[in-house]
């Protein structure tokens, strides 16, 4: 079972999202991670999505969501991509020597501390996914208190451009 | 211009003639704007589920969309199960429910409910309109969806104060759905494949399917040229004539014993307007295990691959690329194969076992010579419609309607008034159950209402048949709630309080001459036939099974 990053850009209607995680829950895809937000095209936005799956279900993936009316376009990123993902992670703290620990620990992740209180630190961290795993596994010695993940955004680096193509039918 | 006014102006440019429901306080105007207008026929069900499955005969029989309406709450959640049913079969349907008011849309007020939250996974797209303006195109739109690609069902949900806003948009000329391009012409290259690998095949049949009953034309002249062996699905019934001396009969669980060999030892299947449902191939692992390629022509690509891998898939309409395989066919040297086919046809044909008592298959087979096959048949859900499917020779496309994918006990009468208000002058029979009659029969009414000539066969064996066949064959006999026969009503007193004229026929030697009386009925008809209580279809592959597996006959003695 690979790991796949999937975009879609849809029309902004309202309900678009539930059918979507309607049609995947129906179907038995199993969905790792799910982003959703505006492009910069009116009326547009893009959803990426993290699904685990062999060839088939991948396939099955893409054509059950181009069957939904409102989906624009399905890209598998399956070349080389751009893959992101922005956290929150609040970690309790416990005098300085913890304070100096943490911050290393922040500077090797190049996350940032965002907020600060008196027994709590809250650090930002964007990255791979698989980075952000990690930094938080190293935060858990101290007490990780909450977390916040916005789920992996995905681009294709390079030149490949995910286009919309327009196409009126008669009535 | 209201609306409501609106909304029935832009059915009526979409061609509607005639639109199946029931009022209710939340669709109100429309129906006040309805009593206005003359040009547009209103069918009133006695339930709303009769007007789901109406608008579905209606749509099957005809090829054009069916309508139905509906209130809010109460009235449209009635609709669900006939909408359901259409997205399974794939039929083109569009159903208008009232809402209550935007403003109190979401407050759990009087007869609300979340029509489209709870539509949304059993219609292929549905709509809340908030602005009149919108209304044209959302119709427009809604049409467009229900009636192109895999058809299926659109909902559109119109809350009260829509329907009563001043209208001051415009009707579209066009419609503009970037995210819906199906896909109308098959690939060439695809195509040519198709043609090759045919020319290669050694052991090929045809499959054909619901998705092909606008196609008969090119696929009949297809099976012509080429003298390949032909096979209809359920919801292919039709499309190639039964009498046509290719065709084998349907595949699957009680499918015929030719259809399912020629299917297992194949090498090539072609299969058109399906989607390799499991009642069509048992277990998949052991599906046609001598294949070697799988010609899948579907509209919709989420169909192909779905459950079958395809060598050569092809997008595209089934008449379109029909059309272009009966102009490249040529005829197949298959003289063996056939030899081997004849061969299981004769060893195993659709047989009727000799019994005292009057037979559901000998009542099927007697409709079908007294219509020559030309009737448009509907049926219940159960083991008449499997009898139905086995032994009347369905001669024409579009002309045997019955629920498939869902399965719905209670499709038939309603399915035959719409089919029947499509069709005015066709001869429709009804072959339904004593269990499957029962849950809609409250239709009795709108068959009345209208006169529609309905001719109503119910199969009376006194007992949920499908369902004690199963508990005969897999639950050691125990016969669990399924017995009906101390509690049917009296079918033709009943008939008859609804002012039809009904006959009852308990034996064999009264049959022939009660099928043409039926007949010759110029209105409609209730029989109720008394027929063998325990009865089982066979051959039957168990659920689940494969080929290998058929039970041609009754495994021991039946019991009576
Ligand atoms: C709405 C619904 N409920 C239950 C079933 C399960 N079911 C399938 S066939 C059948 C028995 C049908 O009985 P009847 O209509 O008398 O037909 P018969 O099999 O006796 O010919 C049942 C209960 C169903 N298909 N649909
Ligand atoms: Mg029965």
């Amino acid at each position: 079972m690979k790991r796949h990053l999937v975009s879609v850009l849809v029309q902004d209607h309202p309900r678009v999202l539930t059918r979507i995680t309607s049609m995947f829950a129906r179907r038995g895809f199993n969905i790792d991670s799910l982003a959703v937000g505006r492009t910069h095209l009116p009326g547009v936005s893009r959803i990426s999505f993290v699904v685990y799956g062999d060839d088939r279900t991948i396939e099955q993936v893409e054509k059950q969501l181009n069957r939904l009316i409102e989906v624009l376009k399905v890209v598998d990123h399956d070349g080389p991509r751009l893959e992101r993902e922005l956290a929150l992670v609040k970690v309790r703290v416990d005098g300085i020597e913890e304070r100096l620990e943490l911050k290393e620990i922040a500077e090797a992740f190049r996350a940032r501390i965002v907020d600060v209180a008196r027994t709590a630190l809250t650090f930002e961290v964007s990255g791979h996914p698989a980075k952000i795993d990690r930094f938080i596994e190293e935060l858990a010695h101290y007490g990780v208190l909450e977390t916040m993940r916005t789920g992996a955004l995905g681009m294709d680096r390079g030149e490949r451009v995910l286009r919309l193509k327009a196409r009126k039918e008669a009535v | 211009m209201t609306g409501a006014e609106v909304l029935l102006e832009a059915l009526k440019r979409q061609g509607v003639e005639v639109i199946f429901g029931h009022p209710g306080g939340a669709i109100m105007p429309v129906y006040d704007a309805l009593y206005r207008r003359r040009d547009l026929r209103h069918v009133l069900v006695r339930h709303e589920q009769g007007a789901g499955h109406a608008a579905t005969g209606y749509a099957r029989a005809s090829g054009r969309v069916g309508v139905a309406m509906a209130t809010s709450g109460p009235g449209a959640l009635n609709l669900v199960t006939a909408l359901a049913d259409a997205m399974m079969d794939a039929t083109p349907v569009v159903a208008i429910t009232g809402q209550v008011p935007t403003g109190v849309v979401g407050t759990d007020a009087f007869q609300e409910a979340d029509v489209t939250g709870v539509t949304m996974p059993i219609t292929k797209h549905n709509y809340l309109v908030t602005d009149v303006n919108d209304l044209p195109r959302v119709v427009a739109e809604a049409f467009h969806i229900a009636a192109t690609g895999r058809p299926g069902p659109v909902l559109i949900d119109l809350p009260k104060d829509v329907q009563n806003a001043e209208f001051a948009g415009t009707f579209p000329e066009t419609v503009d759905l970037p995210g819906y391009k199906p896909v109308w012409k098959g690939h060439p290259r695809q195509i040519k494949k198709a043609l090759e690998a045919l020319r290669g095949a050694e052991r090929p049949v045809l499959l054909v399917g619901g998705g092909a009953q606008g196609a008969a034309g090119p696929i009949r002249r297809f099976v012509e040229k080429s003298g390949i062996p032909a096979i209809g699905t359920l919801q292919g019934l039709g499309v190639i004539a039964a009498d046509d001396p290719r065709y084998l009969g349907m595949p699957g669980m009680h499918g015929t014993y030719a259809a399912n060999q020629a299917i297992h030892e194949a090498d090539l299947i072609l299969g058109i307007g399906l989607r390799f449902d499991d009642r069509v191939t048992g277990d998949l692992s052991r599906f046609a295990p001598r294949l070697r390629t799988l010609i899948h022509v579907n509209i919709d690509p989420a169909e192909i691959g779905k459950v079958l891998e395809a060598q050569i898939p092809l997008v595209g309409d089934a008449a379109w690329v029909a059309e272009r395989l009966a102009e490249g066919a040529e005829p197949l040297r298959i003289e063996e194969w056939w030899q081997r086919i004849r061969a299981w046809q004769k060893a195993h044909p659709l047989r009727i076992p000799e019994r005292a008592e009057l037979q559901s298959q000998e009542v099927i087979r007697a409709f079908g010579e007294a219509t020559g096959g030309e009737a448009v048949v509907v049926t219940g859900v159960g083991q008449h419609q499997m009898f139905a499917a086995q032994f009347y020779p369905v001669k024409r496309p579009r002309s045997f309607l019955t629920s498939g994918g869902l399965g719905t006990m209670g499709f038939g009468l309603p399915a035959a008034i719409g089919a029947q208000v499509a069709r005015p002058d066709a001869t429709v029979v009804l072959f339904d159950g004593d269990g499957s009659f029962q849950m809609t029969l409250q239709e009795l009414a709108t068959v009345a209402k209208y006169k529609l000539p309905v001719k109503i066969v119910i199969l009376n064996n006194g007992f949920l048949g499908m369902v004690r066949q199963w508990q005969d064959l897999f639950y050691d006999d125990r016969y669990s709630e399924v017995y009906l026969a101390d509690s049917n009503p009296d079918f033709v007193r009943l008939a008859e309080a609804y002012g039809i004229p009904a006959v009852r026929v308990e034996e064999r030697a009264a049959l022939e001459a009660a099928v043409e009386r039926i007949l010759a009925s110029p209105g409609p008809v209730l029989a109720d036939f008394r027929v063998v209580p325990e009865e089982g279809v066979f051959p039957m592959i168990p659920a689940g099974g494969s080929a290998e597996e058929m039970i041609l006959e009754p495994p021991k003695e039946v019991k009576r």
